[in-house]
């Protein structure tokens, strides 16, 4: 299938303001006439339900945990990019643009890209408005900070808490329209299927977690704002409900996923203590601008935080320092990660073997516990919280962690997948960050689908279709769906096999996370591929899922999704095999600088691979979209 | 460590429920409280027994989704959530009662999983500004001292967990009610539905069955992200100022 990204034509700067223009509108007494299905209330489904529902249009809203106000945007920290250059200090949209481009390793969609740097500076407007606290300096106007090794201060925030701030502000517009009766909210309610008649989506199938019941839901449009799939990985820093399901039934419908392999790694995070760890916890990455990098030079295994206080510098090696010093501990999120495994594969890891130090003896002896408190004090709590260990007196232990994916289903200009009617926003589309994300760039883009992009595409639509155009529930296509669905859940209960669910999850994560992970050569890649294989065919025959369909079932619901995770990982693997160039968090041992840095083969690979599913067994046919870079030079990215 | 746990089973809202003993031999320090319970629940289904029931998502202290009264505290022992709680805060050979959250307006939905969806038709009601997305003036037109801005924020980080009412022997949801008013009263942008906002949301609290506030101060010392009595206070005087003043009560005289 030719893959048409309807970006329109023109100068990158006008190409939105000309877009918009050309969208057909819907008349606003006949919005009342419409239905929109809103999967997820994250910060790209709750901005999008509540915009829809200010517009006139009737929303159903889903999620799957208890209140709207518990999806996952709510635990990002850093804080939200955007180009309002409050600081003089020289941004503009055009370098946020530049710099989110070249952040992604020049594998995203410029115009998408120049888009949301546009609607960045819209976005606190709205949040301001709405009455996010953000961070303020003395003469009450808005505080700013450098993120990510940014060169310029476009970083709004609210303490180590921004994420929460601004999805409590789109949850309290999500509520006003609640209360205006124009979004009907479903909580506890998961999607299982996508229901597509006549090459458009139609509606969806959902289970009601504490009844059990399936039901069938139908709209003229379905926006899927369902987040990342990180917890393919089984640990990952994703809440533990996170899951693919929505996105993964919807590909089985026709909607292609776009680059699966791009995931980030975090380079801050703390280290796995044993096999009872469910999750893995973030620590800011601002750590990184005082606390040093590094692990002995010689192996010195299950060395501890108080032992290595004694080690004098001569036997330590900084290494991010040594191999890069004009950025130093500052280099990027997957540069930072790679340079960390690697020490560790080479047996120089610390406590578990799998943990580098971040030291902050030198930042405490040059600016006293005092600032350091001041500046981290709520990280370092957590810190010992979790690890029972005092930062203050020894280096913590860091090691990187699955943070974000990339990709996602594949959209067009207009968010819009392969399948009519089915747009996907935020984490889950693939769109705006290529193959690595810059930091405080995730929440500005779930907010720029939702209050700033999708109000206006999905008008155009609409209004081709017209309101007629709408399949009830009563439509077979519905009842075969719901069948479907019941036949799953019934298949899962009846196994009662002799592993439990999360004994797949945690051999699913270990192979994707040591396969396609930091690092993935053919050979591995294709171990995974074998193993993925034997793992799917086993979880059908031998997983044990106690309980009844028809009551609160946490085991049932995790099966259905550890189900998706391992197609979805299978495809990864595929993904990650095709990429034969390194780009981004994509790191193919085979394409490498003599430096051992990542090496993108931009004559061969600057596309996207867009998966199509072609039946149960078959294998998935790739796709690709060209790239076309018009405003910005490719370059090798170098940070020595 | 090995532990004893009691823990609260009910199959479903309407069923009677009971506490159930259970012996957990393979517990360590470093594991969370949630996934102490996680290896127990792969125990009971190694032994085809139904798993315990509860409420989980971001297991880093912000979603507010986990819960538990454990040992007579909203999330155990420490002023942290459930999921930031690590059993090196438990001694090798204890006892440990885990409970759902208990008042009228959350009730049980199975085992340690409640329904808190009272909080949510609160928040309708009036826990937002009435702001329509787009047409807004920049973010630096109002400026807002920074001590302001601070104070607001503190009442913003709420996370609706509902400890408060846990922790309170009425069952009080004031501090979580009183958090959202007071964040919108002290900002500019809350001013002008101000009124509207603490009468609305009282009532509603109210309507719901949550209890009066004794001054007991459970919850200010239960709550696992710091929120203040004084949230209680500010919205005591906003309501009661609101009751005096609002329009309703000024154009309500004649007719």
């Amino acid at each position: 299938m030719k893959l048409d990204s309807k970006v329109p034509e023109g100068q990158i700067a006008e190409k939105w303001t000309k877009h918009k223009f050309n969208l057909k509108l819907v008349n606003p007494a006949n919005k009342r006439k419409y239905e929109v299905i809103v999967v997820g209330t994250g910060l790209a489904g709750a901005s999008a339900a509540a915009s829809l529902a200010e517009l006139g249009y009737n929303v159903k809203s889903f999620c799957f945990q208890d209140s709207p106000r518990r999806a996952h945007s709510i635990a990002a920290q850093g804080g939200i990019n955007a180009a309002k250059n409050y600081q003089n200090d020289g941004d503009s949209i055009y370098r946020l643009f530049y710099d989110t481009v070249k952040g992604g390793d020049y594998r995203s969609r410029e115009a998408n890209v120049y888009r949301l740097a546009e609607t960045s500076v819209s976005i606190i407007d709205q949040c301001v408005a709405q009455g996010v606290p953000f961070a303020r300096e003395y003469g009450g106007l808005l505080a700013n900070r450098s993120f990510g090794g940014a060169q310029v201060s476009r970083t709004f925030y609210a303490r180590g808490q921004t994420g929460q701030q601004l999805l409590l502000g789109a949850y309290g517009a999500l509520n006003r329209q609640i209360a205006n009766g124009k979004v009907k909210m479903y909580n506890r309610s998961e999607m299982l299927d996508l229901v597509v008649v006549d090459g458009k989506a139609r509606g969806i199938i959902t289970r009601d977690l504490i009844t059990g019941k399936v039901e069938a839901h139908s709209a003229h449009a379905v926006l899927l704002c369902t987040g990342g799939y990180g917890n393919v990985f089984f640990l990952s820093t994703n809440a533990k409900g996170s899951n693919v399901t929505a996105a993964w039934r919807a590909h089985k419908k026709g909607a292609f996923f776009g680059n699966p392999c791009f995931t980030q790694i975090h380079p801050t995070c703390i280290p796995v203590s044993g096999d009872h760890q469910s999750k893995l916890t973030l620590m800011s990455e601002s750590l990184r601008n005082d606390g040093r990098v590094w692990v002995p030079k010689k192996a010195m295994p299950g060395l501890k935080s108080k032992e290595a206080m004694a080690l004098p510098e001569s036997e330590r090696d900084y290494f991010l320092e040594r191999k890069y010093p004009s950025f130093g501990n500052l280099v990027p999120r997957d540069v930072a990660s790679r340079n960390a495994k690697h020490v560790c594969d080479e047996g120089r890891g610390v406590g578990s073997g799998l943990a580098v130090f971040l030291d902050f003896t030198d930042a405490i002896k040059r600016d006293g516990e005092d600032l350091i408190r001041a500046k981290y004090g709520n990280l370092f709590d957590m810190y010992a919280q979790i690890t029972g260990e005092n930062p203050y007196k020894g280096p913590m232990m860091i090691y990187p962690a699955v943070h974000y994916t990339m990709g996602g289903l594949w959209v067009d200009y207009n968010l819009s997948t392969t399948v009519p009617g089915l747009y996907a926003l935020g984490e889950a589309n693939f769109s705006d960050h290529g193959a690595n994300r810059l930091g405080a760039s995730a929440l500005m883009q779930g907010l720029a689908d939702g209050y700033f992009v999708i109000p206006y595409t999905i008008g155009d639509y609409l209004a081709n279709i017209g309101w007629k155009d709408k399949i009830e529930t009563d439509h077979p296509a519905f009842k075969e769906s719901i069948d479907a669905v019941n036949e799953r859940v019934k298949k899962l209960l009846s196994i009662k096999g002799k592993k439990t669910v999360d004994e797949f999850h945690r051999v699913l994560g270990l192979t994707m996370w040591e396969y396609c992970g930091m690092s993935r050569s053919e050979e591995g890649l294709k171990k995974a591929k074998k193993i993925i294989h034997d793992l799917k065919a086993e979880f059908w025959t031998n997983v044990n899922v106690l309980g009844s369909p028809n009551e609160l079932n946490q085991e049932l619901e995790k099966a259905g999704r550890v189900a998706d995770f391992i197609e979805l990982g299978e495809l990864m693997v595929d993904d990650a095999l095709s990429r034969t160039e390194s780009c981004g968090g994509h790191f193919r041992e085979e394409s490498q600088t003599p430096e051992g840095e990542a090496l993108r083969k931009d004559d061969e690979f600057a596309f996207v691979s867009a998966w199509e599913y072609m039946g149960e067994g078959q294998p998935e046919v790739l796709n690709k979209e060209e790239l076309k870079f018009e405003n910005v030079k490719l370059t090798q990215r170098s940070y020595k | 460590m090995k532990i004893t746990l009691k823990v609260w089973r009910q199959k479903n809202k309407e069923s009677k429920g009971a506490f159930k003993t259970y012996q957990h031999d393979h517990v360590s320090e470093d594991m969370s409280f949630l996934e102490m319970i996680d290896v127990l629940n792969e125990e009971l289904i190694k032994k085809n027994e139904d798993p315990i029931a509860f409420d989980h998502d971001c297991r880093e202290g912000i979603c507010g989704m986990c819960s538990l009264y454990i040992n007579g505290h909203p999330h155990g022992p420490l002023q942290t959530t459930t999921c930031q709680l690590h059993m090196r805060s438990f001694n090798d050979g204890q006892t440990i009662t885990i409970e759902p959250w208990r008042a009228k307006a959350f009730p049980v939905v199975k085992d340690l999983v409640v329904d808190r969806t009272a909080f949510d038709r609160i928040q309708q009601v009036g826990g937002y500004v009435n702001v329509n997305t787009g047409g807004i003036p920049d973010a630096n037109e109002i400026p807002i001292p920074k001590r302001i801005a601070d104070e607001a924020f503190d009442s913003a980080t709420c996370i609706g967990c509902g400890a408060c009412v846990a922790a309170c022997k009425n069952a009080s949801a004031m501090l979580f009610v009183g958090a959202k008013i007071s964040q919108f009263a002290l900002l500019p942008q809350g001013q002008v539905e101000r009124k509207d906002r603490a009468e609305k949301m009282v009532a509603q609290m109210d309507a719901e069955g949550f209890g009066s506030c004794t001054n007991t101060y459970a919850c200010e010392a239960e709550c696992p992200k710091g929120i203040k009595i004084a949230n209680i206070a500010r919205m005591n005087r906003e309501y009661f100022g609101a009751m005096l003043t609002s329009y309703e009560v000024e154009s309500g005289g004649g007719d």
